[in-house]
């Protein structure tokens, strides 16, 4: 038998979630609607109605929160499905290192995420007449960058929490503070990027290096434990 | 088929309070079907788990020929397993499932492979694009035992398998392991079903509390000579 | 197996007997320090809360990275004395953090009029503490797995403290000094690394004393298992 790489079978793994979620598009969906609820929930509690013109801070900071607590829905979803019919255990059984098995699950989840992001970012920019136009692809690198280091904590938070009674209320609570400077990093970056009126982006380069170094850490470390996290006792 | 006996040495498990397993010292042999009987809380399940590698002894050690099984050890390759849980992913089709595994496996000419099992388990029939999750329970044990033999393991394990199966399915899985003995794999079988353990078991072993209560190898077993052992062996204070 | 390959209770030795003379010696001498030390010349007698403030968020993220330690012991090597550890320095952390929380605001009221300035500092000791608030949760609610998540957790917290320190610096505008402690006068220097020195035999001794209390449950669990194989034997 040949082994496949490693990559490969991380690669398997992520196409599995895909494909799946290609077919009932269910976290896409839920996630979705949740944000947009998000936005729309923050707009009514920040704007004062007599103002309807917001910053670009609020307004990076309303996306940002939106993905946060959206992302939630996909990272209690991604192992929902391998609970069903306890497929984790046939996925643990094999030969598969379980870092890859770590790497598939948080690259599908990402771009799951990412997804829903892209379609909330333009719907978000309509709202508030945000110009996301000049620095598009920052942007994109940014939603990228700050879905990446959120997932790479919380699938293994999701792992962890597979059998846990008091999973949905414990992920949350316990991802928020640790992915602090995630949301601190790409929400100033996102803010400095959507602000006309200044002229000088220092401040996103750094944030976004900050980001990029963020995530090899988180990566780093989620890679490393996830095996003895999710092998039991 | 199998070439290497797996054996446990003094193996306990230990969960806090609770000792699940205590000084458990079993060879299993190739070519032989294990039966592993024993009341509920005996630790049936518990050995199972750490015969799977998902779970590391607090004492003792296990090894398949002179390795020995750890978290990490790429013997996970030689081994199948088939539990309550079918362990398949419901939003798959059957042929989709298999596809997963036989790439994760590394397994050569998997589609051949795959239509191979599907036949072998009588899934063959079944329309390409219908998702695991509306199969029936008989259906869904026996996807579960194409994916234990795919990767055409040593060892098979198989943890109360026939719980949730008709009678029918019940009769089709007794062949299956009658099949497989024949074919010379080793076989660890964790039952409740004493009928089902004598029809096809060449060795005893009766759980109790922890701790091996019966250790019986033979040619065959009759189901009176099974539950007299396994009475013999649980007597007195659970 | 009645022997046990775990310790039985030490009986208090000489280097003990001696850290808790001093440590006596301490609590009496360090208040009288601080009270002696001079007054700060804006602030005044206020700026002396900062001989308890600075020592707790010290410990605070000592305990974070004691707490990792552990918790990677754990994880990697099974080890139940690393997750015994893990947990009492996470309860210290707490308990240090809570200090830190009181006595931040208390400090920022008095100096400055406002409980909260989202000074970078406090700011960063808080989203520590509250991650080891986390941890306790972890452990308690996190079902069979809970102790794993923890310490995962721990693991992430304690990677998570520089970037959190930094990004909390760089949000505010400021570049991380360390003029706290450089920049002291040098009447207030001695009373300083003395009162550090307290808190931290405190935490020390606390440390040692929890993980007497978690290794002592855990030896009463072993023997209540061989009580229970003897029962097992007997019938």
């Amino acid at each position: 038998m040949a082994r496949p790489s490693w990559i490969a079978q991380a690669a398997r793994i992520a196409w599995k979630d895909l494909h799946i979620e290609g077919r009932s598009r269910e976290v896409v969906y839920t996630m979705g609607f949740m944000a947009a609820l998000v936005v729309l929930v923050f707009s009514f509690a920040f704007i004062s109605g007599r103002e309807v013109t917001v910053g670009p801070d609020v307004i990076a900071g309303i996306l940002w929160v939106a993905v946060l607590f959206s992302g939630t829905v996909a990272l209690s979803r991604t192992f929902d499905r391998e609970r069903e019919s306890e497929a984790i255990r046939s996925l643990l059984l094999s030969p598969v290192p379980r870092s890859a098995i770590y790497a598939g699950k948080l690259a599908a989840t990402a771009a799951i995420m990412l997804l829903v992001e892209l379609l909330l970012t333009p719907l978000l920019a309509a709202l508030f007449s945000a110009a996301i136009g000049p620095h598009a692809l920052w942007l994109g690198l940014l939603l990228f960058l700050g879905t990446i280091g959120f997932c790479a904590v919380g699938v293994i938070f999701s792992a962890a929490l597979l059998r846990a009674r008091s999973r949905d209320a414990l992920l949350g609570a316990l991802l928020f503070p640790i992915v602090i400077p995630v949301l601190l990093a790409a929400s100033r970056a996102t803010a400095t990027l959507l602000d006309p009126a200044i002229p000088d982006l220092d401040p996103a380069f750094f944030w976004t290096r900050f980001l990029a170094a963020l995530d090899v850490v988180f990566v780093v470390v989620g890679l490393w434990s996830f095996e003895p996290v999710v092998i039991g006792e | 088929m199998s070439e290497r006996a797996l054996r446990l040495m003094n193996v306990g498990k230990t969960f806090g309070r609770h000792r699940a397993l205590v000084d458990v010292s079993l060879a299993f042999l190739p070519g032989q079907v294990a039966a592993v009987l024993g009341p509920n809380g005996a630790g049936k399940s518990t050995l199972l788990g750490l015969l799977s590698t998902l779970s590391q002894p607090s004492q003792g050690r296990i090894t398949i020929g002179d390795e020995q099984l750890s978290r990490h050890s790429s013997l996970r390759a030689t081994i199948g397993y088939v539990g309550h849980e079918p362990g398949v992913y419901g939003d798959l089709s059957a042929w989709h499932n298999l596809r997963l595994f036989a790439s994760l496996y590394g397994i050569a000419n998997a589609e051949r492979r795959i239509d191979e099992m599907l036949a072998r388990v009588g899934l063959q029939g079944v329309r390409r694009e219908a998702a695991a999750r509306t199969f029936s329970r008989g259906m869904l044990q026996r996807l579960a035992l194409a994916r234990a033999l795919l990767h055409e393991p040593e060892i098979l394990l198989f943890d109360e398998p026939g719980s949730a199966l008709d009678p029918a399915g019940a009769t089709w899985l007794a062949g299956e392991l009658q099949r497989e003995r024949a074919a010379g794999r080793l076989v660890v079988l964790v039952t409740h079903d004493l009928a089902a353990a004598a029809a096809v078991a060449t060795h005893l072993v009766v759980l109790r509390r922890g701790r091996v209560a019966r250790d019986e190898t033979r040619a065959s077993f009759s189901a009176d000579d099974v539950r007299a052992i396994y009475e013999e062996a649980t007597r007195g204070k659970a | 197996m009645l022997l046990s390959t775990m310790s039985s209770t030490r009986k208090p030795n000489t280097a003990f007997i001696v850290g808790l003379l001093l440590t006596m010696h301490g609590f009496f001498v360090v208040p009288v320090m601080v009270a002696r030390a001079p007054l700060e010349r804006t602030m005044g007698l206020v700026q002396k809360i900062f001989y308890f403030h600075v020592p707790c968020a010290w410990l605070l993220m000592l305990s974070t990275f004691v707490c990792a330690a552990g918790s990677l012991a754990y994880l990697f090597r099974g080890s139940e004395r690393g997750d015994r550890l893990a947990l009492c320095s996470a309860e210290l952390g707490v308990l240090f953090g809570l200090c830190v929380m009181v006595t931040g605001p208390l400090w920022a009221r008095a100096a400055w009029g406002a409980f909260w300035t989202w000074d970078v500092r406090l700011t960063s000791s808080l989203l520590l503490w509250l991650m080891l608030i986390g941890y306790g949760l972890a452990r308690r609610y996190g079902g069979a797995g809970g102790r794993r998540l923890a310490a995962a957790m721990a693991l992430f917290a304690a990677a998570d403290v520089p970037l959190v320190y930094l990004s909390v610096n760089i949000w505010r505008g400021l570049h991380p000094t360390t003029k706290v402690v450089s920049s002291l006068a040098p009447g207030m220097r001695t009373p300083f690394f003395f009162s550090l020195a307290i808190f931290s035999a405190l935490w020390g001794g606390l440390l040692a004393l929890r993980m007497r209390v978690e290794h002592s449950q855990a030896r009463l669990v072993e023997l209540a298992l061989a009580v229970d194989d003897l029962e097992g034997k007997s019938s």
